[in-house]
């Protein structure tokens, strides 16, 4: 998963477009060069690629038009691949968002065992990808993982061998690895809404579930729209861990966007549908984070609070 | 915000276009490096790890200090990353003068690009070296009646391996002969609480070899012969839509272990689960054996593991004696090499499996792929099974290549993925047919 600043809007302001604004301008400089090498030109490549066929092998290219596009479009492996890839996005946010919210208040307040336990929730985070994926698959090997060697029957399942637990477990996964990020940014969120509000709802005699919905919800808006925009967009990217794990099977029940695309480049050598393929991850990506930004664009009177 | 937010998306999908660019920077056949005296020596990369790499770094180390004129200079890598590697290095024009690989469908592209070449017409001038070698390993090296690889190291074939203590337990006395006894014996298993089969299904080529075997005791090679010539609709052949419903009658009736579809091949549980004794039987290659003996403890010391061919299918119409595997390994020689490092890269290839590298792969528990290698069994710790192996491949009818390596990637890709889908009963015989017919010949 990438990880992106948290939103910051742009004051609506008008006087402070002081004289000053010119001379910092050449500070984005150093970025958009290396964005540029990086990030555009790579695109482009893609994008120019997707109208050839190669096979990553030949030394030369041929160009064909829009053969790659009818090919991925008249795959039914596309559709299905996009299903997988919002349905992982949709539920993965569902199991996500509310305890990321719920832990963030929790480790938001100042007292030294939440601390403690803080520092503890995070060290999901400091794990690769890949490791965490090694980890349980080796764990939830129906013959030799952890339900065979407690014996508990409920754990013995075929986890990884069904196709609708096999979904499960990687939402399982990458939930118990990004909430405490997520967590992080809600308890950053929730430390700024000022002490005065909770004081003014206690007098008014709002109880504690009252606040939590009236006062912190609503102040966390913009912070659930960050992180909302963090877990969705960072679930598009979801490769080496599906990969690890199930590899996009069993069959092609986890074969989310990220995974047909290499399946196609590197196994079938069929680097002009891949790269089809990987502009429409782009696409896809590009329309979500828009999608997000206009959710929260809007009304800008309901929170006081901007970001995290 | 929103250029950044940019930043970070086309990071990930960036990902995609790096790793389509990255073949740029692999590194390449460098000629600055080289022992003494040659200042052009030819690459060389191989799969790293035991027990292969100490053998072939012996192979190449015996060759250089022989020839100080002609030197080669090595790199192992690691088998995942290999395959990926040696494909940007030909991308990019930068690969080994020496291409190691695993022939057949691979090659195949290779040829195709013009990137290897035709030793057809070396093998002419050297009939010596071609006649010492077991005639079936020339298969995967040849493409349109054209040889392009030299076949090195040892045979593979696919055997049935089984668990004797698991046969006691279960009470049954000899392995199967037919495929009607195979389906007999599943329950005296099952009731056991002993798998009959074990399989590493997620790596999709092991539930393969099942679908080969039948194919080919049902209708001969010739079904296979059929797809591979890009016959219309191949796999409607009454033939294969039989093996295809007799391997889902094997899975519906629990011949394979519990989860078969989240085990890898490459953890090697598929061999932990036969040895400890918690499935009876797995059909698996030959170099199965090495890896029990190296990780199962006493289990093959105490003579436990037993081995046989598999089974005929009543009323098939193939020779039960054929077999599938690596018929050997194989090397190439990279067409942009200079004429001095292709001179190295031939001159090496008579050099090979010399009495020294044959010693080193049947202490492995290999065959080597030399006609007279029998002689040197005998003398080995393993010898029944080398033996085995010997007799499996040298009097096979016919010795079929593996599926995948034989199709095209993109065709095996498909192949592979319809497999997945027959085992977890996702699609009928008629269903993976259909969707195999539609690649057929691409």
């Amino acid at each position: 998963m990438t990880i992106a600043p948290p939103v910051v809007r742009t004051a609506p302001s008008t006087a402070s477009r002081g004289g000053g604004s010119g001379s910092v301008s050449w500070m984005a400089w150093p970025a958009l060069v290396a964005f540029t090498i990086f990030g555009i030109l790579p695109l482009f490549g893609v994008l120019a690629l997707s109208f050839t066929s190669w096979n990553g092998i030949s030394p030369e290219l041929s160009l064909t038009g829009l053969d790659s596009w009818k090919t991925v479009l008249s795959d039914p492996g596309l559709p299905h691949a996009i299903w997988v890839t919002f349905l992982i996005m949709a539920l993965s946010w569902l199991a996500q968002t509310p305890l990321s919210i719920l832990l963030g208040v929790f480790i938001a307040a100042h007292k030294r065992y939440r601390t403690v336990l803080a520092v503890l929730f995070f060290i999901p985070l400091l794990l690769s990808q890949a490791a965490i994926a090694i980890t349980y698959k080796m764990l939830l090997d129906p013959n030799f993982g952890l339900g065979a060697s407690l014996g508990v029957e409920f754990l013995q399942q075929d986890w990884l061998g069904d196709s609708t637990l096999a979904v499960g477990v990687v939402i399982f996964v990458v939930s118990w690895q990004w909430i405490p990020f997520h967590s992080l940014i809600y308890q950053g969120g929730i430390r700024q809404i000022p002490a005065s509000m909770y004081e003014a709802a206690e007098i008014d005699g709002a109880g504690r579930i009252r606040q939590f919905f009236s006062i912190t919800l609503p102040q966390l808006k913009y912070t659930i729209i960050t992180s909302s925009t963090l877990m969705v967009v960072g679930s598009l990217t979801f490769f080496d861990l599906i990969w690890v794990l199930t590899a996009g099977g069993p069959g092609d029940a986890t074969r989310a966007l990220a995974v047909d695309m290499y399946v196609t480049g590197f196994r079938s050598n069929l680097m002009g549908p891949a790269s089809a393929i990987a502009v429409i991850l782009v696409l896809v990506g590009l329309g979500l984070a828009l999608l997000l930004r206009r959710l929260g664009g809007r009304d800008a009177s309901q929170s006081q609070l901007e970001g995290a | 915000m929103k250029r950044r937010n940019f930043l970070s998306l086309s990071a990930g999908a960036a990902a995609a276009t790096g790793l389509a660019a990255c073949g740029k920077s692999g590194p390449g056949d460098s000629s600055s490096g080289g022992g003494s005296g040659d200042k052009d020596a030819a690459g060389y990369w191989f799969l790293s790890g035991p027990p292969g790499e100490p053998i072939r770094q012996g192979a190449v180390d015996r060759f250089n200090k022989a020839n100080s004129a002609n030197q080669i200079k090595v790199t192992a890598i690691q088998n995942d990353a290999y395959k990926d590697k040696l494909k940007t290095s030909l991308g990019a024009g930068q690969a080994p003068s020496i291409i190691w690989g695993w022939g057949g469908g691979g090659l195949k592209s290779y040829v195709d690009a013009g990137q290897v070449d035709d030793l057809t017409d070396w093998f002419g001038q050297n009939a010596a070296v071609k006649d010492r070698l077991f005639k079936a390993s020339f298969g995967p090296a040849t493409i349109d009646k054209k040889i392009y690889a030299m076949p090195c190291e040892t045979v593979q074939p696919i055997v049935m391996l089984y668990n004797k203590e698991a046969f006691e337990k279960a009470g049954v006395a000899a392995p199967p002969q037919t495929w009607a006894e195979l389906m007999s014996i599943l329950p005296k298993f099952n009731e056991k609480g002993i798998a009959p089969f074990s399989l590493g299904g997620q790596s999709r080529w092991t539930n393969m070899m099942w679908l080969e075997f039948l194919f080919d005791r049902i209708g001969g090679p010739e079904v296979m012969d059929a797809v591979y010539g890009g016959q219309k609709d191949a796999w409607n052949n009454p033939a294969a839509i039989d093996a295809l419903t007799k391997t889902q009658e094997l899975v519906n009736a629990k011949g394979f272990i519990k989860g078969f579809s989240s085990i890898t091949a490459d953890s090697n549980a598929d061999q932990a689960l036969l040895y400890r004794g918690k499935a009876a039987m797995e059909l698996h290659g030959s170099w199965s054996y090495g890896i029990i003996k190296a990780e199962g403890g006493n289990f093959i010391k105490d003579g436990k593991l037993g081995f046989f061919n598999f089974p005929a299918v009543d009323g098939g119409k193939g020779d039960p004696t054929n077999t599938y595997g690596n018929a050997g390994q194989y090397l190439s020689i990279y067409s942009k090499a200079s004429e001095h490092q292709k001179e190295t890269a031939k001159k090496f290839f008579t050099s090979l499996l010399d009495d020294t590298e044959q010693q080193g792969w049947i202490e492995t528990g290999g065959v080597p792929i030399v006609q007279d290698a029998k002689a040197k069994l005998a003398a080995s710790p393993d010898a029944e099974f080398l033996n085995f192996v010997f007799d499996v491949s040298s009097k096979a009818a016919g010795f079929g290549q593996s599926w995948d390596q034989a199709l095209s990637p993109s065709s095996a890709e498909t192949l592979l993925d319809n497999i997945a889908k027959l085992f977890q009963l996702q699609v009928t015989p008629q269903q993976f047919a259909t969707n195999m017919n539609a690649v057929i010949g691409k």
